[in-house]
């Protein structure tokens, strides 16, 4: 069965009944939504940077399907406590892999996780659902770098 | 027990015998697109083949026959919708731009500020966004007629709702989500005692319905024929001739003038006014073929083994547990769309899975973003019938939706 194996794997079931920083941040230094116009899934995405740069908490309201879900609370988990450089290299390194064929490991060692939703990539209408959360990260830390700055 | 030959007729649809991932395709999404019989897709090849050719101007045999042709099907189009008129069927690419027409036609000379076009809560979004453009244009105002609790037109609040500042009434015959039927006669009699018109859009009523402009007392109707075995790429506006007479060209250049000058010109009469440009002669033929293959079997056998099918998916699905099914209980009350949700299941995620049995449904908000909300649910999945499905069918989507609930972790039975 390809699905099970490609697409509904145990670690996506996992994120995705159990979803990882489920919830809202009071006064989050970023506060965005995403949408998917494909199927209308949305996504709120609160983020709380210290003057430092370092993603202090993240949280993530999601009405999305298994694969959002997953995708947001494993990238929730990947970034937390990283500092911004650093999320916008993970996040780059998610979207090489979710939008190029090349078949290289991306994610080794603690990111080794991420690698879980690289299947998805055989469902090219799904891509689009993994990759919300991340291109409403992305929208999240240009906010809070333009807050910082005023 | 209905009078089509199922079997007969699922061999004149060479896609059915697809095969996804090993599996054989039960296409359930027919409110999507419909497939192609054999005959419309002969129709298109033997145009190219025989007498491609452009329409109303050549003098020679090929364009004869490709006018013929062309404008034969204006006459099998007024025919199928019970049109007093050939002219007042006008060839568009689908129902969207029909609906653009008469929004940006009729809409820019007619609404006034104050005034208020009245749609219901289950327009497509092709149905309202071109309304909100001109609402916001004109300042005007959208009003939405309300729904009884099994998703049916509330009829006596549409008699408040309906009144001396309304314009335009928009809806759909049939909701391509709840499976809804309109109560159109009594919408179109209530706007008309406004001195309002009423514009139906027929996307997925007249493709399952017998439907007749007259006795729906309608003042537009517009459909495409994609839904209804025809080819992509042509939908039909009609309107009463006085209506449309008085409209404004929607858009300019050849086809649609009858004399032109360095400085003016002088605009085609009814239909080709609104006919710039060449047409899709190739696809408007092959939809005449479409509308034959119907005709042929009876639309009163088309419903009633739409209705046959309905009631036996209503039946089936309520078996599942967690499972919510949208609108009317009734398969004698809607048409042959079922849309539901599992609980714990995302419908993405089931059509996903469904799709791997070889079950091609919908998911997602079937372009109605505001009865979403309404519902309160991000999207839902969708199954819809034709004249070549089978209770078997209905069987298949049931193995696999317990499928999905096994690859899904049996949360909908938790």
């Amino acid at each position: 069965m390809s699905l099970a194996d490609d697409l509904y794997r145990e670690t996506i079931l996992d994120h995705y009944h159990n979803p990882r920083n489920n919830g809202s941040i009071d006064n989050a230094s970023a506060t965005v939504e995403g949408v998917n116009p494909l199927c209308g899934d949305e996504l709120t995405l609160y983020l709380n940077v210290s003057p430092a740069g370092l993603i202090e908490d993240v949280k993530l309201m999601a009405h999305g399907c298994s694969i959002n879900t997953a995708s947001g609370s494993m990238m929730s988990e990947a970034i937390l406590g990283q500092s911004v450089e650093r999320a916008e290299e993970i996040i780059e390194s998610f979207k090489n892999m979710m939008l190029t064929k090349s078949d290289e490991v991306a994610f080794e060692d603690e990111l080794e996780e991420l690698e879980a939703l690289r299947g998805v990539k055989k469902y090219p209408v799904r891509i689009k659902c993994a990759l919300l959360p991340w291109n409403t990260l992305l929208e999240g830390i240009q906010t809070a770098k333009s807050t910082k700055k005023e | 027990m209905s009078n089509l030959d199922v079997e007969k007729i699922r061999q004149d649809f060479p896609i059915l015998d697809r095969v996804i991932d090993g599996k054989r395709l039960v296409y359930l999404d027919n409110a999507a697109t419909s497939h192609k019989p054999v005959q419309v897709i002969k129709s298109i090849s033997n145009y190219y083949e025989q007498y491609n050719s452009n329409v109303h101007r050549g003098i020679h045999t090929m364009s004869e026959e490709a006018t013929t042709a062309y404008e034969g099907v204006r006459e099998t189009v007024a025919n199928f919708i019970g049109a007093k008129e050939t002219c007042e069927v006008i060839f568009t690419r689908n129902t969207t731009e029909a609906i653009n027409l008469v929004a940006y036609s009729w809409g820019r000379q007619n609404v006034l500020p104050g005034d208020e076009i009245v749609l219901s809560p289950m327009e497509h979004h092709s149905n309202l966004v071109p309304w909100q453009q001109l609402a916001q244009e004109r300042e005007a105002k959208l009003v939405f007629l309300e729904l009884t609790e099994d998703g049916q037109i509330n009829m006596e609040s549409a008699k408040q709702l309906i009144g001396s500042k309304t314009r335009l009434v928009a809806v759909t015959q049939m909701s391509n989500v709840l499976g809804t039927i309109t109560p159109v006669t009594e919408l179109a009699r209530l706007a008309h005692q406004h001195n309002a018109i009423i514009l139906v859009d027929g996307a997925q009523g007249v493709p399952h319905l017998k439907t007749s402009v007259a006795e729906l007392e309608c003042d537009f109707y517009v459909f495409s024929l994609h839904k209804m075995l025809g080819p992509t790429g042509v939908g039909i506006l009609w309107g009463k001739k006085e209506i449309l007479n008085a409209m404004p060209p929607f858009m300019f250049g050849g086809d649609m003038i009858s004399s032109v000058h360095r400085d003016k010109s002088r605009w085609n009469e009814l239909p080709w006014k609104f006919e710039a440009g060449t047409p899709n002669i190739a696809d408007v033929i092959a939809s005449g073929v479409a509308i034959e293959y119907l005709q042929n079997l009876g639309m009163d056998n088309v419903r009633a083994h739409e209705v046959e099918i309905t009631a036996y998916a209503l039946k089936r699905l309520g078996e599942i547990k967690g499972i919510t099914i949208y609108g009317p209980k009734d398969a004698n009350l809607r048409g042959g769309v079922v849309a539901f949700n599992v609980e714990g299941i995302h419908p993405h995620d089931l059509g996903q899975i469904l799709s791997d049995s070889g079950v091609a449904i919908r998911a997602g908000h079937h372009c109605c973003q505001p009865l979403m909300k309404d519902l309160k649910v991000m999207g839902t999945a969708r199954a819809s019938f034709y004249i070549y499905n089978t209770l078997e069918e209905v069987d298949l989507l049931m193995a696999a939706l317990k499928e999905a609930d096994k690859v899904m972790g049996h949360v909908a039975c938790r």
